[in-house]
């Protein structure tokens, strides 16, 4: 039991440090992550860089402090549009029920039945190559998630004796909305949202490893590993640690979550899912 | 049964016009059309607008539209805009290669899945139990185009055990009949490219199966523990069973049902994971195609590449229920 209590707080420092890194990147980067310096190309990992040098001679460590930036602004802002986007669609099915439930719930079916980096794919396909385009099909292939376990909440608290005792008081359906259901829906929510999380950021490095997102050249975790892969044989280091990162990154969400989990849902906290 | 499968399958064709439609309009809502996007640096504004009326993008769309749903219904997709290779022919080229890895990495996700699940709950030893946990979470965060690249840098780069990209070598001689390429060499009995076709495969299969194995053991994991702890398992073990006998005939039977559900979505994921894993191995698959498509904007490619992968994965849904029906006799005198 300690032991995984243990596991989840390891992770989420870990997380945090990769957030605290990426925002304060230009101050803590020791190099410009894009100044060239041919001379001193392939150079192999040393104490002056810590990760070595790629193809231009651009200190890979830099590049990585920088690189999380794209992925990790897609990510944040899929998940948290996804879960607005969800939660609106899932309490007001839930809430309203009827033609409008069946609808929204059918629709949401046919989206889920499609796997998200499928569906990510597909509609960047459709959108145009970009970040941007990035961010809304992550958090577009993300919605449905949110909005059938939001239903499914809503469903059971709508008959909570304190919903009734609030509705024969008079309350306003937008009153026992926002008082009553918003706040007991929020901890599925948030241990779902940390689960989404470490899913949008094997994502959107996925799809900026696959040129569909950012710019060649941009420093970049998906992009590097892309443009390193022309290096296996002069330089291996340089797909080596932007990869490293995306693996230590999503691992200390998906342990967080767990951690998050147990905490939040005790029910779960037996099997040890 | 038979009545279930018709009715199944007269909802194919629904779909498919469904996905195919909303395809067609999503491209066409976005501005910018393959000609102007591919060849603006080198026409002038009257060549573009002959090119146009050549591809009949200079047509309303609702003429447009009608004229791909008769191609359509008569299963012609139509020409690919950058090459000018019928669709058709290129998913005869390019399905076979990616239905082989999708093969193969659901083979190794099951079996290194599944074998991992039901030994972290049959052999009771914490250390198993832990190891298995932690591997799978570490399989669900490894990114699967970098486990690729790190594959090929030690299994080809370093020990030159693999090639590093690629179907088959490049000089092997070989008859194509199916374009199914085990099938093929194997019918007609050339040894020496099946070898180098195998080699060519592993990785990518390995990468893709590596990866979604975390899936698998987790969910086996969790399904075999909530199996053992039923009635009829104490029956079983009451009645003097062996231990194997009581995790393979009773468990494994019972705990197969979230399992094989699991791996009819894990399909779809493995489309997804090939078109990554394609292109970090060079793989000439409906991946690479369909993403060299989607960067140039090539509106048949994409319609084509994305009714194709609407169409596979209906058809895996389908299969999953009729295994399921096979698996479990409850359902199979039901009338759903």
């Amino acid at each position: 039991m300690w032991r995984r209590y243990d596991i989840a707080l390891v992770g989420s420092s870990v997380f945090g440090f990769v957030l605290l890194v990426t925002i304060l990147a230009s101050v803590v980067a020791p190099y410009d992550p894009m100044a060239r310096n041919i001379k001193n190309r392939f150079a192999p990992p040393s104490p002056e860089y810590a990760f070595g040098t790629d193809q231009l001679g651009r200190d890979v460590l830099s590049r990585v402090i920088h690189g999380g930036r794209p992925i990790l602004g897609a990510s944040f802002t899929a998940v948290v549009c996804a879960l607005a986007a969800g939660t609106i669609i899932g309490v007001s099915a839930g809430y309203l029920g009827g033609w409008l439930d069946t609808v929204l719930m059918r629709l949401m079916d046919v989206m889920l039945s499609f796997p998200s980096i499928l569906l990510a794919i597909l509609i960047v396909a459709t959108l145009g190559v970009g970040l941007l385009n990035v961010t809304v099909a992550i958090g577009f292939s993300m919605a449905p998630v949110f909005a059938r376990l939001a239903r499914s909440i809503v469903i059971t608290l709508v008959y909570e004796e304190y919903v009734a005792a609030a509705r024969s008081l008079g309350a306003s359906d937008r009153h026992i909305v926002w008082k009553h259901i918003l706040p007991n829906m929020m901890p599925p929510i948030i241990v779902q949202a940390s689960a989404m999380l470490a899913v949008a950021i094997g994502a959107a490095s996925a799809l900026n490893f696959i040129g569909l997102g950012v710019e060649p050249g941009t420093p970049d975790w998906g992009m590097m590993v892309a443009e390193g892969q022309r290096l296996i044989f002069d330089a291996p280091h340089v797909p080596l640690f932007p990869g490293l990162v995306i693996t230590v990154t999503v691992l200390s969400v998906n342990y967080m979550g767990d951690g998050l989990r147990d905490h939040l849902d005790p029910k779960l906290r037996r099997q040890g899912v | 049964m038979f009545a279930y499968l018709l009715k199944r399958l007269i909802w194919l064709p629904v779909v498919l016009w469904a996905v195919s439609s909303l395809t067609f309009l999503a491209l066409r809502i976005v501005p910018g059309n393959p000609i102007q996007t591919v060849r603006n640096q080198v026409m002038d504004k009257s060549q573009l607008a002959q090119v146009e009326a050549v591809w009949g993008l200079n047509r309303p769309i609702s003429e447009q539209y009608l004229n791909f749903l008769s191609e359509l219904v008569r299963g012609d997709l139509g020409l690919a805009m950058s090459s000018g290779v019928p669709i058709r022919r290129m998913i005869y080229e390019r399905m076979p290669p990616t239905i082989e890895l999708a093969i193969v990495s659901l083979i190794l996700s099951t079996g290194i899945g599944v074998l991992s699940g039901v030994a972290s709950v049959a052999i009771r030893n914490r250390a198993i139990d832990y190891s298995v946990r932690t591997a799978s979470i570490l399989g669900l965060s490894l990114p699967l185009f970098w486990v690729g690249i790190m594959l090929i840098i030690i299994f080809s780069v370093n020990l030159r055990w693999t090639p590093t990209s690629g179907r088959i070598g490049a000089g092997v001689a070989y008859e194509v009949i199916t374009n199914f390429m085990f099938y093929d060499l194997v019918a007609t009995g050339n040894w020496e490219a099946l070898g180098s076709f195998l080699r060519h495969l592993v990785l990518p299969g390995v990468t893709i199966g590596l990866t979604s194995a975390g899936f698998v053991a987790r969910l086996t994991r969790s399904a075999m523990l909530e199996v053992m702890n039923s009635d009829y398992i104490r029956t079983a073990r009451a009645k003097g069973l062996f231990e194997r006998s009581v995790i393979w005939k009773h468990a494994m039977r019972n705990a197969m049902l979230p399992i094989i559900t699991l791996q009819g979505l894990q399909f779809g994921a493995i489309l997804g994971g090939a078109v990554i894993t394609e292109r970090v191995f060079a793989y000439p698959g409906m991946g690479t195609w369909l993403l060299d498509g989607i960067l140039e904007r090539d509106y048949s490619v994409v319609q084509g590449g994305i009714i194709f992968v609407a169409l596979a994965y209906v058809l895996m849904n389908l299969l999953v229920d009729i295994l399921y029906r096979v698996i479990d006799p409850r359902l199979r005198y039901s009338n759903s």
